[in-house]
Parts: C-alpha cells; structure tokens; sequence
C-alpha cells in the first residue's frame, strides 16, 4: 500500500542525474529541443499511458471533484449543494477523528519502516552480500497487502492466535492486538512494516551504491570511526534517496485501507477508522457518494501539500554528490 | 443483520472462486439469480433445475460472499448488470425501493396473486412498502436460540431439562445469570458462582460474545431486550423513530455490559478476530446464542456434543426472538420480468421450498416445508424445537425495517462497541439515538 509501484520504479535509477554526462554529449547546447520529425513517434509512445492517466485518474478525479459539491447516492442523479458537504465536514468528529487516527498510523509506520529499511539496507551492503538473501528480504512484499494482514490477524488472534498462546506460555499476558483501541492502530502499522520494509531497504540500498567508494577511504584515512562516517557522509549523500522513500512511503500510508478493510474495519469503536476507510464507509456502505468525494478530495489536498513541504524542505530533487 | 451471512462467508469465499460477474453471464437468454449463502447454494440450484426442466427457461445460479455481495449489487444497478433475480434482505431493500431498483411483484402476471397465506404468518407482509407494493417473495425464515456444550453443563451438573424454563431479568439476570455464572470457570478450576473465583484469568466463559450487535443486536441481546416490552421502533416495519433511549433498554445493556465485567462473558475487545462459535468449538465459552441459520456449524464442529436450549423468559413472562427473513426480488431494470416473476414465484413455492426443506439447511418461508425442514434436522439427530418453539408461540417480533439502515449502522456499531466494551454507560445510547432520529427529520 505504501509504494505505489508506478512511483517506486524510478527510484531504482540512480538519484543524481548525471548532468555533466548529459552535457558533455550535447556540446553547445544548453538544452533539448524536440524536431518536428520526433513528434508522431513520441506521441505514438505516449498514447497508451496517457490515455490510460486520462480515463483512469484524470476523469474520474474531474468527477470526483465536482461529486464532492452534490448530494449523489449513485443510483439516482446527483443534486448540487455547493459547499454544504465541506461544511458538514468540518463539523463531523468522525473527520477529525480519522486525521487524528491516520496521522497516528503514519507516524508509527513511517518512523519504524525508515529506520528498520536504513538498518537492513546497511546490513545488505556491508554483510549480507548473498542474492539469496537479499532476496529474501523482499518475499513479505510479494505477499498481497490483504493476504499479509488476514494472516496477522489469525496468528494474533486474542482467544486462538498462536502468538498469544506463546506469550502466555512464556509468562505473559494475552494482548488483544486487533480489539483494543490502544493497539488496533499500532498493530496494523507494525503488519505493514513488516510487509514493506524489505522493500523500501532495496531502494534505500540502492542509493547506497550511488555513493562514491573514495569518499569512504578517504574518511577511513582521515580516522573517521563508523558512526562518524554514518552521519558525516552516508545519511548526507543519502539525503535524495531518502526523501524519494518518505514522499513515497508518506503518502501511501495516509492511504491506509486494506489492512483495515479486512481485519477491524474501523472499530473497536472508531479507533481504526482511518481516512481512506471512512471515505469507503461513507461512499460505498452508506451511499453517500457526494460526502465521500469531498472527504477523498480534502485527503488529496493534504496529500499534495505534505509531498510539497517534504520536497521543498528537504531539498529532494539536489544531490550534495554534484 | 450481518449475523445471517457470518456462517456462510467463509465456506462461501471459498466457493467463490469460481464465479464471474453474473449478469453479464454467457446466456444471454438465462435468468440471473444471485444469493450469498454458500450452504444454500446445492438446494437452489436443484430448485433452478426443475424450473428449467417445467418451463424452458434457463437459470444461471450465482453465489458470492456476504462482503461482496451488497457492492456488486449496487455496481450492477449502475452499470445495468444486475442479476434479474436476487436473494434480497431486509435491512437493505427499503434504500433499493426507494432509489427504484426493484420491480413491484404485483405488476407481474406470474407473482401478482400469489397465495401469501401458505407463508409463516407476518413474513409475507415483511415486503411490502411504504407504497404498498409488493418487492418479495419470501424464501426463509430464522429465530434466536442457545447452543450449549453439553460436556460442560454436565460438568456444571446440569442436565439439559434445567435450560428449558431459565428466566432474566435486566436488574440480577434470573435464574439466566445463575446458570451463566455457574457455567464460568476460571483457571484454577473455580466456578463464577464461587468465592475466590478469578475473573481477570477465566478459561470458559459462561456466555459466548459474538460482538456488540450494533443496531440490531439480533443474536446478541435482541432476545433478552424483547421480552422487557421494549421495540427498537415506534412501529415496525416502516417505523420513524428509534427508542435507543429509552431507560428500560439501557438498563439491559448495562445488564449485558457487566458479564464480562464479572468475567462470564469474553471481553468484547478479545472477540476482535474468531468468531464466537469457532472459540465455542474451541472450548472457550459454554453458551452461545445464535441464530437457526447456524445450526449445521455449531452441530458440525467435530468431538464437540452440542444441544439446543431455548431463549430464558423475561419480565413479560415470554420468551423473545427477532424473526428475520430472507425474501426473492428482482431487479427493475430486468429485460425478462414475465420470466423473472415466474421463477421468483417458483423459488417461493411449495415445490422449491421442500427441496429447501431436504437439505436441512434453513426453515423455508412455507410452513409446511418449514415442517419438513424441522423433520429432517430430527432425521440428522437435531432437535431444532427452540427454534420453531418462537413461532409456535408467536414470540416473536419483526427485524426493525425502517429507511437509512445503513447510516444507522455506522451510527450505532462503535456506540454499542462503546457500550459493551464498558467503556461507557449504556445512557451514552441517548446521544447516538438522538443522531440516528435526526435521520428521520
């Protein structure tokens, strides 16, 4: 859920754009400019994916939008009402409920996978050089998200899951993972971890080879200890990598569902009820398409203000290898 | 309302893989019938069979799970694909009428005079609307009863007979509680009933919990809130006004909230995951209330003895028991809807319903078949009289009908969750009644 894989894709290439490359090739020429010759063919190359964008997102977002002004229970005509949903909103508990419980999600998510993926991914440069398991790293990924979080809710079932029998063999007590508020948010973001973190180690892993193996011997001749050439030039150099990975990891987990969808579905109470559970609910259980567009649409602005400040502030798109 | 599905999903997931779309189907020419219940599905499609043998017309049988049945629905509606015939609920045909989904039965020639009278009494009328038209046809029909681990009672040294006259009451629980308690055991052996009984460490539970029953509670405390006089509506079906607020009724759940509190009851939070009657199966808890629609699961659970006791009475000396049914519709926009009516008048009759009946599987709409059913579960060594007994005595009351149900239902889930999870008390029910009434306004 959290890597949307059209996004995650570019991030196997290398970072830093090799512009001095670029240049050298092109001498003269400050940039590109298309002939007319090229046209046909690279609209012809085009064609598919932007037809695709246009009747899959563009469309139904256009829609989404004007929805989100209208009363729409999808099977009659929707009736416009200006602003009255985003007002009805502002005024719904449930709302704010559900940015509260989203943002303590993200928080959690986000916080454990970047440090458990930077973790494996030094881990994977330096010790664990075999394909075999480095491949490995990547099986919970593979796993469908809502085959992932059954099997979790299974083997953390209070009464007949396994985990527990285990913690109370061991002198413990029986946690109800799923069914207390307390740990109904924690658990699902531990369950995704697990699932992604494997896989945002490979990206951040793969920045890890951009970086120069000079730098690190002439640390090493200079006496910089490991922890000193962690911070002074690994995270630095890393920086762009690692801001790719929490765009992409941020926004996917403000859009938290599955896990939610099949295990507590928004309870115990309203303790799971995260944003894109409660568009679901309002939209697709209780008809009320207008409401749910408008709620989709608030999640979309904050969604393109928080990749906006994380980009600008943390400097995303500039190498300090230049 | 779930509740009626809950057994079927998982079997149903299971046996689903198989199905397409449904209405988009390879015969263009066959009706589409759609139902969800998995344990159902051999009976109707042998029922689907003798209609195509009598009259021509095919019939392609679709069955999906409960989860995914109500939006593949909906989206067929949209996209005009729905199936031309579909088992059809309660709590979710007032919004398809209202939104002009369904066909009115009467103005088909094959359903308009259709003889009601051969259906249990009250069902026939469950499906009428507001406008007075006819929606379905009913097919089934289910009650509320208590499964009881008979090892358990008998180590409790109870015999069955001391199930069949319990009594409750909302301010000590009657003799319901004694036996509730009597039936919980903690860790070290201790029962409920029992100084130095330790709640905080119970390994059976007197009473099973499967959830905080939302709305409805049918198979949670429905049966217990019934017999106090209290109604969920002003009337029913068609009621305007919820009586969530009403004081009698929360002094039932505050009732029902405090078992698990005195450890004879699971904690609802522990009840997140498997259902009550897997963890019964399990040896978790010793009494389950449930519906008839359960019947083949709580008797099918291997090296578990199971019996049947009815609902305890309460302090309107009656018994109580929601009485839900499960009805055919068909679908407006249907291009057959001579043919569709044919067989919705098929699937309803005595013929279809006594295949219904052999099968063991549910009680049919007709009360003759439903007779035959009760003799083939005798026939299976399953004395299913608890269940019947509600409508011989006509103890029972109707599954509230009214419009917004599902609205409903997103108000009052996490207020019940709230509620039995002891959370809060039951007069926190007055705010989410004054949300769910203002629906009405």
């Amino acid at each position: 859920m959290s890597t949307p894989t059209a996004t995650g894709e570019g991030a196997h290439q290398p970072p830093a754009p090799s512009r001095t490359a670029t240049g050298r090739r092109r001498p003269g020429r400050l940039g590109w400019s298309p002939t007319r010759g090229d046209l046909p063919a690279a609209l012809f190359f085009i064609a598919p994916a932007l037809l695709g964008l246009v009747v899959f997102f563009l469309v139904p977002m256009i829609r989404g939008v004007y929805l989100s002004f209208t009363e729409y229970n999808i099977l009659g005509d929707p009736t416009w009402i200006g602003t009255e949903n985003y007002e009805a909103i502002a005024r719904d508990p449930l709302f704010w409920n559900a940015l509260g419980v989203t943002g303590q999600y993200v928080v959690i998510n986000i916080v454990l996978q970047t440090l458990l993926a930077l973790g494996i991914a030094l881990l994977m440069q330096r010790i664990a050089k075999s394909t075999l398991i480095r491949g490995m790293l990547l099986l919970p990924y593979l796993m469908a998200n809502v085959i992932a979080a059954l099997l979790w809710f299974w083997l953390l079932d209070y009464q007949i899951g396994i985990v527990n029998h285990v913690l109370e063999t061991l002198g413990g007590s029986r946690v109800a993972f799923f069914g207390s508020e307390e740990w109904a948010i924690p658990t699902q973001a531990l369950i995704n971890t697990w699932r992604h973190m494997g896989y945002t180690a490979l990206l951040i892993f793969a920045g890890l080879q951009v970086i120069p193996k000079q730098l690190y011997e002439a640390a090493s001749l200079d006496g910089s200890n490991a922890v000193q050439t962690f911070f002074r030039i690994t995270l630095p150099l890393l920086r762009p990598v690692l801001v790719l990975v929490l765009v992409v990891t941020v926004i996917g987990s403000f859009q938290v569902f599955d896990t939610v969808a099949v295990t507590t579905q928004g309870g115990p109470i309203n303790a799971s009820r995260v944003m894109q559970y409660y568009i679901f609910q309002k939209a697709f259980t209780e008809s009320q398409f207008g409401y749910g567009s408008a709620l989709a649409v608030i999640l979309f602005l904050i969604l393109v203000l928080v990749a906006f400040v994380q980009m600008k502030f943390l400097r995303g798109n500039e190498s300090d290898l230049g | 309302m779930r509740r009626t599905a809950l057994g079927a999903i998982g079997v149903a997931t299971l046996a689903l893989t198989a199905c397409g779309g449904g209405g988009d189907g390879g015969n263009s020419d066959a009706l589409d019938y759609w139902l969800w219940d998995a344990n159902q599905l051999p009976a109707y499609q042998q029922c689907a069979a003798d209609f195509t043998e009598s009259t021509g017309i095919e019939v392609e049988v679709t069955q999906m799970g409960w989860d995914d049945y109500w939006g593949s629905l909906t989206n067929g509606f949209v996209a005009d694909t729905a199936p031309d015939v579909f088992t059809n609920h309660l709590s979710r045909y007032p919004e398809f009428v209202a939104n002009g989904q369904l066909l009115a039965l009467d103005d088909a020639e094959a359903t308009a005079d259709v003889d009601t009278s051969i259906y249990n009494e009250g069902l026939a009328d469950l499906w009428v609307a507001e406008d007075g038209n006819r929606y379905g046809l009913p097919k089934d029909w289910d009650t509320i009863a208590l499964f009881y681990n008979e090892e358990m009672l008998d180590d409790a040294g109870y015999t069955p007979d001391d199930l069949t006259d319990l009594s409750w009451n909302p301010d000590d629980g009657g003799t319901y509680e004694e036996v509730i308690a009597h039936l919980s055991v903690d860790k070290n052996g201790v029962r409920g009933d029992e100084a130095g009984f330790d709640k905080d460490n119970v390994a059976v539970y007197g009473l099973g919990l499967n959830g905080a029953g939302s709305g409805q509670g049918q198979t949670e405390w429905s049966y217990l809130t019934g017999t106090t006089g209290w109604t969920h509506t002003d009337e029913n079906p068609w009621g305007t006004h919820y009586n969530y607020d009403d004081p009698d009724f929360q002094a039932s759940m505050d009732w029902f909230a405090s078992l698990a509190d005195k450890g004879f009851m699971p904690q609802l939070e522990t009840t997140v995951g498997a259902s009550m009657a897997d963890t019964f199966a399990a040896g978790k808890s010793a009494l389950n209330a449930n519906g008839s629609w359960m019947i083949g699961q709580y008797t099918g659970y291997d090296g578990v003895e199971v019996g049947i006791a009815p609902t305890p009475t309460g302090p309107s000396g009656e018994r109580a028991s929601m009485f839900n049914g499960l009805a055919d519709s068909i679908y407006a926009g249907t291009d057959q809807p001579e043919e569709a009516a044919e067989f919705v008048a098929y699937l309803g009759s005595t013929d279809c319903q006594d295949v219904v009946a052999e099968a063991a599987v549910v009680f049919p709409a007709v009360t003759t078949s439903a007779e035959k059913a009760a003799a083939a579960y005798e026939a299976q060594g399953i004395d299913v009289s608890p269940f019947t007994t509600h409508v011989e005595d006509d103890s029972t009351f109707l599954f509230p009908i009214t419009a917004h149900a599902s609205q409903i239902d997103g108000i009052m889930a996490p207020a019940m969750d709230a509620v039995v999870s002891g959370k809060v008390p039951a007069s926190s029910l007055t705010g989410a009644n004054d949300q769910v009434n203002a629906l009405f306004e």
